[in-house]
């Protein structure tokens, strides 16, 4: 139960009941959808960006509750921020869940919030679901259209 | 839920714990080695046998003899391991034309599995024999390897590839398949056991209708072999097809059954060594039967291991073996339908001893992740039947598939965790 718990920690599963930000944005400055074909989850990520300053960033989709909490806990911490904040961002985000900031106390502290997902490391398959939606914001950001896949 | 559910001929009720009759399950346990590890600190609870099987000691150990002491090309040696080698891979086909009563060896192609079984008739047939507007007949409920090349020789011929459609249950709707079955349909090509719901399609009357509108009939018995007696000349289909590692065999390796008169009468699939009888630059001559689609050295170790394991199970015996798996399928259907917001998908009146499920609110591939702490291993996913999920309206399913070393115990361990993965998420 422990590395479980670890995992589905309890702001995890929050986020994967009432998701945060889960809307369409009309007329997005950017858009991207993501597709996990191991497990299905889809996902759309949608973007309002000014002056490199994300105004507003929102999420559609289905998935499991790691990928759903990650979306929504990402929106939450991406609202505000410059692009380049943003990918610097994702870049620690990855190195957590991957396991490679392990015992490093101040990179997770620098996630803020988002460190919860440190469980995510010790399942290694579910690596792909916890970054689903940061691929997919990557995608849309540059501005690609082509959906996103996991594989 | 699943009301009436009644898995085919199981007299038993849940709770009866009454192993059938002399049906050692600890003994045959013994016999599998990888069923005695521990994963995440639990015994092992494997019950993804529809993805693939564990295999028992006299598969392995033939496996071991055979790269230890019988290892030679065959077919093309005059030297002694080399007629050795031939003589068991060709004794292998003989156990493989017995266990599904073919009317001879010939009719009997080894191929990697299922996947590759149907490509060479799609490809080889397919090609020689299909007209723009011909039909190609499926259901709905086909594994993409048995929708997907099917559409490769659409396009390439014109003809048109159509699906029946099933209930809510899961069940083939019989009306529509005949009415979809007409004088354009060339082949019918449907799975004997649906490896995403667990049903049973009553492939001996389908291939009779199939047969009545002049069409041929593959069957895709994948998730048939595992679990039931199969005789192709009751059935009278054209093409049967299964992978050997769903059946307790080695991967890699499969069959094709098709009758003597259509093989004869196809193509060769690939071309190269021992499919031939004389190759000049001029003119070649193929092989006869079955070695016209046995193109290359094949997967000789591959071969005399499925010959093994489709011994090791008739000696238990196949009707044995489905009257005790429909016991453990009965009992775990029973527990599962009572836990709370908890759905089977794929109810269906006959029914192999698989069981998909969803949970509300809960995603498979959460419930996949937990079982796996529990050391139950399941799959989560679509099952390789996209198709399937759209249907009923569901992005994946978490699946548990039973084979006959599972036990009543471990069936109940499923339905604990089950009841535990609510819990996390409560
Ligand atoms: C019903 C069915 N058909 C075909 C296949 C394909 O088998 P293989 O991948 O061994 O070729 C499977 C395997 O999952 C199956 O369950």
């Amino acid at each position: 139960m422990g590395d479980l718990r670890e995992l589905y920690q309890e702001v995890i599963l929050d986020h994967n009941k009432c998701p945060r930000n889960c809307r369409r944005i009309d007329n997005p400055t950017c858009e991207a959808s993501g597709y996990n074909p191991l497990c299905g989850d889809k996902i759309t990520v949608f973007l309002t960006v000014s002056d490199r300053i994300i105004k507003d960033v929102s999420f559609e989709g289905s998935g499991c509750a790691i990928s759903t909490a990650s979306a929504s806990m990402m929106t939450q911490a991406l609202k505000g921020k410059t692009v380049d904040e943003a990918l610097k961002i994702f870049g620690r985000f990855h190195d957590l869940v991957t396991g490679k900031t392990q015992g490093d106390n101040s990179a997770q502290e620098n996630l803020g919030k988002l460190a919860v997902f440190t469980g995510v490391s010790k399942f290694p398959v579910r690596v792909k679901c916890a970054s689903l939606a940061w691929h997919t914001l990557k995608s849309a950001l540059d501005g690609s259209s082509e959906t996103v896949t996991t594989e | 839920m699943s009301a009436g559910l009644t898995p085919a001929a199981t007299p038993s009720g849940a709770d009866r714990i009454v192993p059938v009759r002399s049906f050692d399950v600890e003994a045959i346990r013994r016999d599998f080695p990888i069923l005695a590890s521990t994963v995440n600190g639990k015994p092992l609870v494997y019950l993804d046998n529809a993805a693939t099987s564990q295999k028992p000691r006299p598969v392995i150990e033939t496996i071991m003899r055979y790269y230890a002491a019988e290892n030679a090309n065959i077919h093309r040696g005059v030297h002694w391991l080399s007629e050795l080698a031939t003589a068991k891979h060709e004794a292998a086909r003989v156990k493989v034309q017995h266990f599904i009563n073919a009317a001879a060896a010939r009719e009997i192609i080894f191929v990697r599995g299922a996947t590759e079984a149907i490509n060479l008739v799609a490809q080889s047939w397919g090609r020689a024999n299909l007209r723009p507007g011909d039909e190609i007949l499926v259901t709905g409920m086909e594994h993409h390897s048995n929708i997907v090349p099917w559409q490769i020789v659409c396009e390439a011929t014109g003809a048109i590839l159509r699906a029946a459609p099933f209930s809510d249950r899961g069940q083939l709707l019989l009306g529509e398949f005949d009415r979809m079955l007409t004088g354009k349909t060339r082949l019918v090509a449907v799975t004997h056991v649906s490896n995403a719901l667990g049903t049973i399609n009553p492939v001996h009357r389908i291939v009779q209708a199939a047969h009545d509108r002049g069409a041929l009939a593959l069957i895709d018995g994948c998730q048939a072999i595992p679990h039931m007696p199969v005789d192709v000349r009751e059935l009278d289909c054209d093409f049967y097809v299964f992978s050997g590692h769903k059946v307790f065999g080695p991967t890699g390796i499969g069959a094709l059954y098709g009758k003597e008169k259509l093989l004869d009468a196809m193509p060769p699939y690939q071309g190269g060594g021992d499919m031939i009888k004389s190759v000049s630059f001029e003119k070649t001559t193929y092989n006869d039967l079955p070695y016209k689609f046995e193109a290359g050295t094949p997967h000789i170790a591959g071969a005399i291991g499925l010959g093994a394991a489709l011994d090791y199970i008739q000696d238990i015996g196949m009707r044995r073996i489905n009257e005790y798996e429909n016991q453990l399928l009965t009992r775990a259907t029973n527990a599962i339908s009572e836990i709370p917001g908890v759905r089977i998908i794929g109810t269906p009146p006959c029914k192999a001893s698989l069981i998909s499920f969803v949970i509300d609110g809960i995603h498979p591939h959460d419930i996949g992740t937990i079982l796996d702490q529990e050391g139950i291993a399941i799959r989560t996913g679509h099952h390789c039947a996209q198709p399937v999920m759209e249907r009923l309206g569901v992005p994946a399913t978490a699946r548990a598939s039973f084979a006959f070393y599972n036990t009543h115990q471990e069936a109940d361990a499923l339905v604990r965790a089950i009841r535990k993965v609510i819990e996390v998420f409560n």
